[in-house]
């Protein structure tokens, strides 16, 4: 039977905790969750967007109804823990006693209200949960509005550019001489203060607040120094204690805050505690990323784990857009320390370093932060900087002459570090996974994740697991193409063709496969250039292609799918239109949005929906878009000479010859174009994959852009003369990129591997053999160029879309 | 006490493929092995809940097509760093009839 977890506190440490106890196991625990709030949790850090109106609370909400109910947490929201009976082991609560086996406390803080005359008055409040924003967010609605906030650290600086960008008149009252004086020295204080009274926001410093004024409402607040400033609202942002009442008035012991070992355990064995109630080894806590680390600690432990809460040196960030500043370590002037400091007035850049013992000891900058990391790990290390002194303050990049060792930049960071942004993977947890046997990049690669989804850091992490594993590393020349082989893809392609072999399982065999059925990364390039290599004879295989292009539609995080249908170079007519809505209407598409490449995206729909839909768009006229396909996507045009003033020409017409000679085909990845109707390029056609820019004389072909996770700009292919030249290079062109990339690589890629100049003589410089490849696209488009919509809708693939048994009536016998 | 019910012939489901199965608790995806095994699951991943008979089948193992966890069809556990289970259920071929445990899905539907 399971063992009961109550959990008091509904915040951000607790809903962490919760998450690593349940991914772990769900059986071990029921868990009962208290919180004071009348919801559950969210992302409190995200409250100043909220509060400044770029974000929405549902933007923030970390846990939402579903989670809680699908992980059978029972949530016991807006319901007030009145005590512990740690005899009994229950927990009381408005609605009587609640047994609990172990028990979570993350009651989290309280903020420090000033002990003034009129702090008692409507209108003052703190910023510390959603009720807090919503109030401010109802007082800046007022006519006039204006706002006091007592505090000018961290918190109260970003109430007071949120309720700065709501519209109020906002006075800071800060009682230190500059700003955010626990962060920031001076002169980045003054930085600060500057783009601050720059919006309008008025700052006073070494101003002590009285007395806040008003009858029953708030109506102004008093200064020591006679200074009265009038204000509907007043925020109390001067600090936060740690809340542990309930904790207190159970016996446990505290002292700031409830007192915890390292397993994140009070004195009680069967009571852990974490987050901002406790106080672990002296310290109190404020930032989240300890937090954190004290969540999964606290989750390990109630596992049976014995785990250890290590607190380590964090640096601070303002969230307040356009005020980057950055600051660690301790700064203060003392005998024996000196200083670094760079700054570039016009540009309202200042860098701090401060040195003791050839060693940096704390970091203060402004404006430019992006070598803060690099800083704070030299601090954290307390390495000796005697030797680099001269160019310290310039950071890692400065170029002082020879070419830094490649290793450097990645052996520089910090282990906390992120390295693998998609999967959380940091510096940190690469090492250790070295230090726990992997051996070489595809190993980590396994046990980590780093690198295994958007592979934007593919090079960090080849860079780092080559570091750590030093002489015992190979650079992987030609790397397999999965696990399941040492060929790459350019031998599998190789071979494909000299051995002629035609269907996965006579490759798999042929090359000696090192698994039974491939895997998810395998097969799709495989199926892809058997598809390249034998139109018309080979038979697409597609449970060898993903969702996407197995059913023809986009899967979205829920589940559902999202339906594109293709508008030839970006033209529609007011048939199409009344269809895509009649569409729309019939099948309750929650979502309708226009894309950036100039079609219509009916977001939302079930996937047994599909063939109907797709029936209906049919019957409009109108084919697959393949927005889902590593394949032909759009063809983005202008209005080029038709309408506009400027066009040299039709642009329009020429992007639909093209989109109608393309669409259907597949590629390595996916293929976008676009054709601007003179240099001033409103197709955007200098970041796609093949873009034409027109001009008096004729057609610049331009090849090799992008605008996704890498930024490029295409080169130029070369010139031509009439529209039939341009349609048959873009062909040719396509054509080469089909038969020699390998598999999700876009043509900027390829090109950077096989070199402009052996593309443009393959196209420009060799008519007969950019005859041949054109020939061979539009052979194979003799097979591919079919409405896979039209197919399914007329009863294909049937299997995809529809249950094969309804169970739903099912009872036990 | 097991007690199989027919839901369809092993034709139904394409080789390395998978149908779904409603029940009252959500739909269970029967997968189909290259090799002609069969195995059932719930069809929700159990990280952000993708619908895994949409994703693509290797050997005896699937990839959710959200985030590429993968799940071992036998057990239903999450291989690598991933940490989680999917439900299994009771399922077995008979003369190329796909048979599966009534009981542990009106369990399931009682249960949810």
């Amino acid at each position: 039977m399971a063992m009961k977890l109550v959990v008091i506190g509904a915040g951000m440490a607790s809903g962490r905790a919760m998450e690593h106890l349940l991914a772990a196991n769900d059986e071990i625990y029921d868990i009962t969750l208290f919180g004071a709030e009348p919801r559950g949790n969210y992302n409190r850090i995200m409250l100043s967007p909220v509060l400044s109106g770029q974000k929405s609370y549902e933007e923030i909400v970390t846990h939402d109804a579903e989670w809680y109910r699908s992980h059978g947490v029972d949530c016991r929201f807006g319901e007030i823990v009145t005590g512990i009976d740690r005899i009994r082991k229950v927990v009381i609560s408005a609605k009587g006693e609640t047994p609990y086996d172990k028990l979570l406390i993350a009651t989290g803080s309280s903020p420090f209200i000033i002990p003034v005359p009129g702090r008692d008055l409507k209108g003052v409040m703190a910023y510390r949960d959603l009720g807090d924003v919503n109030a401010m967010l109802e007082y800046s609605q007022r006519p006039d509005p204006r706002a006091v906030v007592i505090g000018g650290g961290l918190l109260g600086l970003e109430a007071a550019a949120g309720l700065s960008a709501q519209g109020m008149k906002v006075t800071v009252v800060h009682l230190m001489p500059h700003l955010m004086e626990r962060q920031l020295d001076q002169s980045a204080g003054f930085l600060l203060q500057s783009e601050l009274e720059k919006r309008g926001i008025d700052i006073l410093c070494g101003a002590n607040t009285k007395e806040i004024q008003g009858e029953a409402q708030v109506s102004g607040v008093l200064l020591e120094d006679g200074r009265e400033i009038p204000a509907d609202m007043v925020v109390m942002a001067v600090g936060i204690r740690p809340n542990f009442g309930l904790a207190q008035a159970s016996g446990l012991r505290y002292n700031r805050g409830l007192l915890v070992n390292d397993q994140m355990k009070t004195d009680d064995p069967e009571i852990f505690a974490i987050g901002e109630c406790v106080e672990h080894r002296g310290g109190t806590y404020g930032l989240v990323a300890p937090l954190y680390d004290m969540a999964k600690v606290a989750a390990k432990n109630l596992l049976g784990f014995h785990e250890t809460f290590e607190p380590v040196e964090i640096s601070t960030k303002l969230k307040v857009t356009g005020c980057d500043l950055f600051s660690a370590g301790d700064f203060a002037e003392a005998k024996g320390r000196e200083e670094i400091v760079y700054r570039d007035a016009t540009q309202g850049i200042y860098k701090r370093l401060v040195i003791e013992d050839n060693r940096i000891i704390g970091v203060v900058m402004y404006g430019d932060t992006v070598d803060g990391p690099w800083f704070l790990q030299k601090l954290k290390d307390a390495e000796d900087i005697s030797e680099i002194r001269d160019t310290l303050i310039f950071g890692p990049n400065f170029a002082g002459g020879a070419a830094l060792d490649p290793l450097a930049a990645v052996a520089a960071l910090p282990d906390d570090s992120e390295i693998c942004g998609c999967n959380g993977i940091s510096k940190g947890d690469i090492i250790s996974a070295i230090n726990n046997g992997a051996g070489s990049l595809a190993e980590v690669q396994a046990l980590t994740k780093a690198s295994t989804s958007c592979g934007t850091c593919l090079g960090l992490t080849t860079q780092l697991t080559a570091l750590t594993l030093g002489d015992g590393f190979k650079l992987p020349e030609a790397a397999g193409m999965c696990k399941c082989t040492d060929l790459s893809h350019q031998d599998v392609r190789k071979f494909i063709r000299l051995k002629a072999l035609k269907s996965i399982p006579a490759i798999m065999q042929d090359l000696e496969w090192g698994s039974s059925g491939g895997c998810a990364a395998c097969r799709p390039a495989l199926n892809y250039y058997l598809v390249a290599e034998w139109p018309g004879e080979y038979v697409d295989d597609g449970q060898s292609r993903f969702i996407n292009e197995r059913v023809h539609a986009n899967i979205q995080k829920d589940g559902t799918y999202s339906v594109v249908p293709r508008m030839f170079g970006g033209m529609t007519t007011p048939d199409e239109l009344r269809a895509i809505a009649d569409a729309a209407d019939k099948y309750n598409v929650p979502s309708v949005h226009v894309t950036g490449g100039q079609r219509i995206d009916l977001l939302g729909v079930q996937k047994e929906d599909l063939p109907a839909m797709w029936a209906d768009l049919n019957a409009a006229g109108m084919v697959s878009g393949h927005a889902y396909a590593k394949g032909l996507r759009t063809v983005k045009t202008c209005v080029g000479k038709d309408h506009c003033r400027f066009g040299t020409q039709d642009s329009t017409g020429l992007g639909i010859k093209l989109e109608k000679a393309l669409w259907g085909a597949w590629s390595p990845h996916k293929f976008k174009l676009a054709v601007s109707g003179c240099p001033r390029n409103c197709a955007e056609a200098t970041c796609k994959d093949f873009g034409i820019i027109c001009v008096d004389s004729g057609y610049k072909l331009l090849v090799g852009g992008a605008a996704g996770m890498d930024l490029r700009e295409t080169e130029l292919l070369g010139t031509v003369e009439t529209e039939a030249d341009a349609l048959e290079h873009c062909a040719a062109f396509y054509q080469l990129y089909r038969e020699n990339a390998q598999y999700l690589h876009r043509p900027y890629k390829w090109i950077a591997e096989v070199g402009l100049d052996w593309v443009i003589e393959q196209i420009m410089d060799n008519a007969e053999n950019r005859a041949a490849l054109a020939d061979r696209f539009f052979f194979s488009q003799s097979f591919y160029q079919t409405d896979p919509w039209a197919e399914r809708a007329q009863g294909g693939e049937a299997h995809e879309f529809t249950p094969m048994a309804d169970l739903t009536q099912v009872a036990a016998e | 006490m097991s007690n199989f019910i027919d839901i369809g012939a092993l034709g139904d489901i394409p080789q390395q493929g998978a149908r779904l199965v409603k029940t009252a608790a959500g739909c269970i995806a029967i997968f189909r092995t290259v090799e002609d095994k069969v195995f059932a699951l719930d069809d929700k991943c159990p990280h952000k809940g993708g619908p895994l008979s949409n994703g693509i089948q290797h050997g005896e193992a699937v990839t959710c097509p959200l985030h590429n966890w993968v799940f071992d069809l036998n057990t239903g556990v999450a291989a690598g760093v991933d940490v989680g289970q999917v439900q299994t259920y009771p399922v077995k071929v008979e003369n190329g009839r796909v048979l599966i445990d009534k009981n542990s899905i009106a369990t399931k539907a009682a249960a949810a």
